[in-house]
């Protein structure tokens, strides 16, 4: 069958060479790419004209020491707190306009876990970019709110009030929310801080099945053992870009003496040599 | 109950009820967001607005008064803001100086000024003046139907009912975005939702209820209306939908409770002389929140009632 380029769903470039590679539009593009972000609180920026390129299909880490703008970058980039500089593009369209393809899990202990509201109404907030501010959340929308609680094992709490959860488990509802977004780019903020072994494993495990459904992952990380383990990309940033690429060539000594700086200690360094090495 | 309690009670205890729901809507937000100190604020900045409208106007009328208490509710909202960035101190204490600074302000002014033609000093600023909103033409419950007597209700009940209305219906049009940005402002923002705009909305729409019901029945009630019956709310449920319906029961069980009481309280136990609606109002108020703190369901201590791992 004969097509025109003109009616071709999924337009193609014939690229020099001859091969066929697939062009920027819906559903290409880097999922995130950021130029020139740069964000100030005070008179210091706290990220400071930063470049970086997240790859689709793949599992992202941001590193950094505390205070390095790990937080702020994604925050910025997201457009929730105001950048003072900077482009970012999702999918190849400015954020504004990718909203619907962005799910954004925050630190837990930003909000108020007291708020009276139960497990399933956070995770039906996820849905808030279908339903809108007046459209009503019919029953097939409620089902598919408690198939993502389910995904990580946290159905039976469905009407819990949101304060009655352990650490662990209210990361695991701000995971179930967001996988109601069903989002093509998931942006995570510490997403295994202060949570037990068992939510760990079973948030790695949703990520994990993210990546393989072609979906993007981004998260802020701090625990550097682990890194070689679950990440494929790593963007290192101590208020500025340090380096940026895949795990097993960018997470070197150097490049992480680079980013921390005397704050971490050789020891530390020997080890993640080793495994990173591995 | 007949034509004495049509014509000196319903129309205070109508006015009152009105006023404590459209205090009571708005609080709720404001309390999960911590920031409950901004309906005492407002309540209380209001005053210099007032004697400012009058001094320009020269009348206590509705208007000018409103908009006087307006303006200077604005004013609160932009100083606040101002000495909590540019003094890089806590919203707290940037609510307590802005809002103790433009009352007293108020006082001076209002001294320094010849109101007595007017109704129009302190205690009535704080008390407002509940008791005298009488309905002076009725005659009996068939005045509710009578055209004639209908036209000199106290003009402050269709005003105060009026400002209900549009509160209730502000908050239901607009109850995703209030819940969703209340609850966890970084996620709103993120979906698109204009977190800082209902932030800012909500804080005009507590002005208005507190400007509205300033006049009728004063601040005190104001400030316990914005935050006793939505505190006693909370301990009864953990969903906010079922929070935001007691606190309106609580506000009106307040409001009426409380106007009976000071009505006809004093002369159950042998006294002359009724005593100040306003004040038993917020009185009633207290109690139930206390009354709530004993024996409301969903009452607990901090780090108490976690759910073990499963």
């Amino acid at each position: 069958m004969a097509r025109g380029p003109a009616a071709t769903p999924n337009p193609t470039v014939a690229a020099r060479d001859g091969m066929v590679l697939p062009a920027a539009g819906p559903g290409t593009g880097t999922p995130l790419a950021v130029r020139g972000l740069t964000v100030s609180y005070g008179e210091n920026p706290a990220v400071f004209s930063v470049d970086a390129d997240f790859p689709p299909a793949a599992m992202s880490a941001i590193v950094g020491p505390n205070g390095a703008g790990k937080s702020t970058f994604l925050k910025a980039s997201l457009g929730v707190i105001p950048r003072l500089a900077g482009e970012v593009d999702v999918f190849g369209k400015p954020v504004e306009q990718a909203r619907a393809r962005i799910a954004y899990v925050p630190q837990r202990a930003s909000v108020d876990w007291d708020f009276p509201t139960t497990v399933i109404d956070v995770v039906k907030m996820g849905l808030y970019r279908e339903v809108g501010l007046l459209g009503r959340l019919s029953g097939a929308r409620s089902t598919r709110a408690m198939r993502c609680l389910d995904r990580v094992g946290m159905a039976d709490f469905a009407h819990r009030q949101i304060g009655q959860l352990s650490g662990g488990q209210q990361q695991r509802v701000f995971l179930a929310r967001a996988l109601a977004q069903d989002a093509d780019l998931y942006l995570l903020d510490e997403p295994f801080a202060g949570v037990d072994a068992a939510t760990e494993r079973a948030i790695i495990d949703v990520l994990r099945d993210l990546k393989a459904e072609g979906r993007a992952i981004v998260a802020v990380h701090h625990d550097l053992s682990t890194v070689p383990a679950y990440f494929d990309h790593v963007f290192l940033i101590n208020v500025r870009r340090i380096a940026e690429g895949p795990v097993a060539t960018t997470f070197t000594p150097e490049t992480l003496q680079a980013t921390y700086g005397g704050r971490l200690a050789a020891t530390h360094l020997d080890e993640l040599a080793i495994t990173g090495g591995a | 109950m007949g034509a004495d309690f049509v014509q000196f009670s319903l129309t205070p205890i109508l006015i009152g009820t009105f006023a404590a729901i459209a205090c009571a809507l708005p609080g709720n937000f404001l309390i999960l967001r911590r920031q409950a100190l901004i309906g005492d604020a407002i309540s209380h900045v209001v005053l210099p607005g007032i004697v400012v409208a009058f001094l320009v106007t020269g009348t206590v009328a509705a208007v000018p008064m409103l908009i006087g208490a307006a303006g200077a509710a604005i004013v609160a909202v932009v100083l606040i803001e101002a000495v909590r960035r540019l003094g890089r101190i806590e919203p707290g204490a940037a609510m307590g100086v802005v809002f103790t600074t433009m009352f007293a302000a108020g006082v001076l002014i209002l001294e320094r000024t010849d109101t007595s033609s007017v109704h129009l000093d302190v205690e009535h600023a704080l008390m407002g003046n509940l008791e005298t909103l009488v309905w002076f033409r009725a005659e009996g419950w068939a005045s509710l139907l009578d055209p004639v007597a209908l036209a000199s209700l106290p003009e402050e009940l269709p005003r105060m009912a009026i400002v209900c209305a549009l509160i209730l219906g502000l908050m239901l049009l607009f109850w995703r975005w209030l819940k969703i940005a209340t609850f966890d402002e970084g996620f709103a923002e993120a979906v698109g939702i204009p977190a800082g705009a209902v932030g800012f909305g909500l804080v005009i729409v507590a002005a208005i209820a507190a400007v509205a019901a300033f006049d009728a029945v004063g601040s005190i009630i104001v400030i316990a209306m914005f935050i006793c019956p939505p505190a006693a709310a909370r301990l009864m449920t953990n969903q906010l939908e079922a929070q935001v319906a007691w606190s309106v029961v609580f506000a009106a069980l307040s409001a009426v409770l409380g106007y009976v009481f000071a009505g006809y309280g004093p002369l159950w136990f042998g006294a002359q002389n009724a005593v100040s609606a306003a004040g038993m109002i917020a009185t009633v108020s207290g109690v139930v929140l206390g009354l709530a703190c004993l024996y409301g369901p969903h009452r607990h201590r901090v780090g108490e009632g976690r759910a073990p791992a499963p």
